[in-house]
């Protein structure tokens, strides 16, 4: 491809035609942010205030955009990434988005991070055609291609992660009495709906308690003896940390051992349950799809290998142990991947397709038998999960590969 | 129009700078006819914003700097403003623009009946009960009774309006006159309440509650009146914002915004009508600055970590602090003093006291 378009520059200018220089363009096809040399990617993320934790996720993909450049980039192109701090304000967000699109002029807006947030930018980004990908939230609404073609996420959706857990639940009891404990928000209405589809219409029917809490209660200890009380003996812990953290203790308190299965976003080791305490956790079941990194099981894995050494060389001022920098780092492989699929026509619409046609994808740092598959009417990248077992001090994955789709 | 010329202007003559400034504002949406720059449309938004903070401050410095009452909490005000318009353009099918009245009746309303427990605190004490207001609302706004309305966590997504075929303008170059618009209007509100005898009786609340009480304010009166009104302008800013973004969530209302009037007031000049509008463009212009120095500081010097933004945003206050104590309207005002040698008289702020209220109240530090 190089070669024939400096082929063409020699004719073009032998000649001394603006024709011909019209025609070496349309050998590469370029959507604003885009040059021979470079592709401009644009990123929102939550820096400062209180979800600054995640900025880890920025970061990293900084750095692994660096190594890219550093190994020559993308098909000879530098990636220039412009990661902005919206302190997770949704108006700052706009602001930074249209400064980023219209000033800046980013070929597309890769993982910014936040519901609210991408919810703000969620009709401009289509209204203006550009790529919103890869959005780092795990909402369900992102995989909606026919209303909004140009927005896609990344990670399993809280409803694909809902529909395996009730799915789990009724192979392994099949006659248990489900309770369920879910935050009231966006975030608890997702699972709810997934469990739903997970369970089944007769599935449903042993639901014997649906038990909801706010995020503003202080503690959730009279649901925990609502849902025992109901007799639940398996129980879908769908809630924020905090919160995972009290009903494990509650639970250990009152003496009930229902089987238990707590949502990925609290199944943080450090921030649940620890504080819960491990001798309360033996045995909870939860989803896994990027590496444990913290699992002393992974240190041959190759990618494991790889990723320490790109974060020990590119990144040395990050805890390698907080979650974040693993997803980033995945996700911006993801993104390479595209952009490679893209070629020399990067446009817009072609880095729609591409997203739009991962086939079998592997990632490294996901878990193994995890692939990326996409198409026009799927735009939702990871769709499988492996359960984990929490035992001593770890996590434990058993099990095969839990999809929705094979649902 | 000529209202405001008087309120910009400190002495004579000086109003044809205030007449040319408001029109200068006017007349920016027509650069995007010659220039071809895929930008402006961008600069346009941030000419939105920055008139939106401008008249939250505005309505922030008519409490602090001419009736000195303190408010931590007009972000509160601001939310409700934004939720107030988001909620009848959403559910009751209302044209955006009639919306900016009841936002700022709604917080109005609100401010005035907070304005009664908290007309027993002074200074830091009612710093610190409108300090609640900010920290509460957010929370309040996901409260499950009213997320019907609200969309609590998910907050309430709008449409941006049409701008009529008829006047040739983009969405965002509509949307900066009707900022505009409604920015010389509470402009041209505020400084005719100030010159009026209600404005001169805030004013002595402020110089000294006492004198003023014994000369026959009705203080406690007048104190409720003014954090109603100050909400009540915040509210209509807040308003205005819900529909430039058209978006609206918890999460845009936090503790930070009612600190970042704060900044902008003090910034811009206490008790300084065009101190407003800088607050508001600083707002605006220099967060984004901080990141961009932080990042050019670190390509520069090749460093190894990154600088904080928000560390450098802070310099920048200090520095700015150090160099124009009184803000920069404070500072320009200091500064026509020393080239032109002499004294000019002071108009609408003799003083300012409200950092040191009660007892050093006789101390006063100048202000534009």
């Amino acid at each position: 491809m190089r070669m024939n378009r400096r082929t063409a520059l020699l004719g073009a200018a032998t000649m001394g035609l603006a024709g011909g220089a019209r025609r070496v363009r349309a050998a590469s096809k370029y959507s604003p942010g885009v040059t021979d040399t470079e592709i401009k990617i644009g990123q929102t993320m939550p820096y400062s205030g209180n979800a600054s934790a995640y900025g880890v996720a920025g970061r990293t993909q900084a750095a692994f955009f660096r190594m890219i450049n550093d190994q020559g980039g993308i098909n000879g192109r530098k990636i220039n990434f412009i990661s902005l701090d919206d302190g997770y304000s949704p108006p700052k967000t706009v602001e930074l988005t249209r400064q980023l699109v219209e000033r800046d002029q980013v070929l597309l807006m890769f993982y910014s991070l936040g519901t609210q947030t991408n919810t703000a930018i969620h009709k401009y980004m289509n209204q203006k055609k550009v790529p919103q990908l890869f959005v780092a939230t795990g909402a369900s609404k992102w995989g909606n291609p026919k209303a909004f073609p140009w927005t896609m996420g990344w990670s399993p959706d809280y409803h694909t992660e809902g529909a395996i857990h009730a799915r789990a639940i009724l192979s392994a009891l099949p006659d248990a009495k489900i309770g369920i404990l879910r935050q009231n928000d966006d975030m608890g209405n997702d699972y709810l709906d997934g469990i739903k589809e997970g369970l089944g219409p007769d599935g449903w029917k042993r639901v014997v308690a649906d038990v909801t809490y706010e995020v503003t209660d202080p503690t959730v200890d009279s649901q925990i003896l609502q849902i025992r009380n109901a007799g639940a003996t398996a129980f879908l812990n769908v809630t924020t940390p905090k919160f995972a953290a009290q009903a494990i203790k509650k639970a250990a308190e009152i003496g009930w051992k229902p089987k238990h299965h707590l949502m990925s976003v609290s199944a943080s080791v450090g921030a649940v349950l620890r504080p819960a305490g491990f001798e309360n956790a033996q045995g909870i079941v939860t989803a896994q799809y990027v590496k444990d990194v913290s699992d002393p099981g992974w240190a041959d894995a190759p990618d494991y290998k790889t990723w320490k050494s790109f974060m020990d060389t590119w990144n040395p001022t990050i805890n390698p142990f907080e979650g974040s920098s693993v997803t980033g780092y995945a996700s911006a492989i993801t993104l390479v991947h595209v952009l490679k699929q893209c070629g020399d026509e990067l446009t817009r619409e072609n880095v729609m397709k591409q997203a739009a046609s991962m086939h079998q994808l592997e990632i490294p740092m996901l878990l193994p038998g995890i692939k990326l598959n996409t198409s026009p009417t799927d735009f939702y990248p990871i769709q499988s999960v492996r359960l984990a077992r929490f035992e001593t001090d770890h996590w434990v994955l058993f099990g095969e590969l839990q999809s929705r789709d094979v649902a | 129009m000529a209202a405001i010329v008087n309120g910009w202007a400190m002495k004579k003559g000086f109003g044809l700078v205030a007449i040319i400034f408001w029109i200068v504002l006017a007349l920016l949406p027509m650069v995007g006819l010659i220039t071809e720059d895929p930008s402006f449309e961008y600069y346009m938004f941030m000419g939105q914003s920055m008139l939106i903070y401008a008249i939250a401050v505005l309505g922030l410095n008519l409490l602090i700097g001419f009736n000195g009452q303190i408010s931590l909490g007009h972000s509160a005000f601001f939310a409700l403003g934004a939720y107030t318009a988001a909620i009848l353009m959403t559910f009751g099918g209302w044209p955006f623009w009639a919306t900016l009245p009841v936002a700022g009746a709604v917080c109005f309303g609100a401010g005035f009946l907070f304005g009664f427990p908290a007309l027993k605190l002074e200074g830091h004490y009612l710093a610190l009960a409108t300090f609640t207001l900010a920290i509460a609302v957010p929370q309040l706004l996901k409260y499950k009774p009213i997320a019907p309305w609200t969309g609590g966590v998910g907050g309430v997504l709008l449409d941006k309006p049409e701008p009529p075929e008829w006047l040739g303008l983009s969405v965002d170059q509509y949307l900066y006159y009707l900022c505009l618009i409604v920015a010389i209007l509470m402009f041209w509100l505020v400084f005719n309440l100030l010159r009026s005898r209600s404005g001169l009786a805030m004013m002595a609340i402020r110089d000294h509650a006492m004198a003023a009480g014994t000369m026959g304010v009705d203080t406690a009166l007048y104190k409720t009146v003014t954090f109603g009104i100050s909400a009540g302008i915040t509210g209509v800013a807040g308003g205005l914002s819900a529909i430039t973004i058209a978006y609206v969530a918890p999460d845009s209302f936090t503790l930070q915004l009612a600190i970042s009037f704060l900044v902008g007031l003090v910034v811009g000049g206490l008790a300084s009508l065009p101190g407003c509008l800088i607050g508001g463009a600083f707002i605006v212009l220099v967060q984004n600055s901080a990141q961009s120095i932080s990042d050019w500081m670190k390509t520069t010097f090749a460093l190894r970590y990154d600088v904080p933004a928000w560390a450098i945003y802070g310099v920048l206050l200090l520095l700015l602090m150090y160099v124009m104590p009184t803000g920069v309207m404070g500072g320009i005002t200091a500064l026509r003093q020393k080239i032109s040698g002499r004294r000019t008289t002071r108009v609408n702020a003799p003083s300012s006291t409200v950092v040191r209220p009660g007892k050093t109240a006789g101390e006063t530090t100048p202000a534009a």
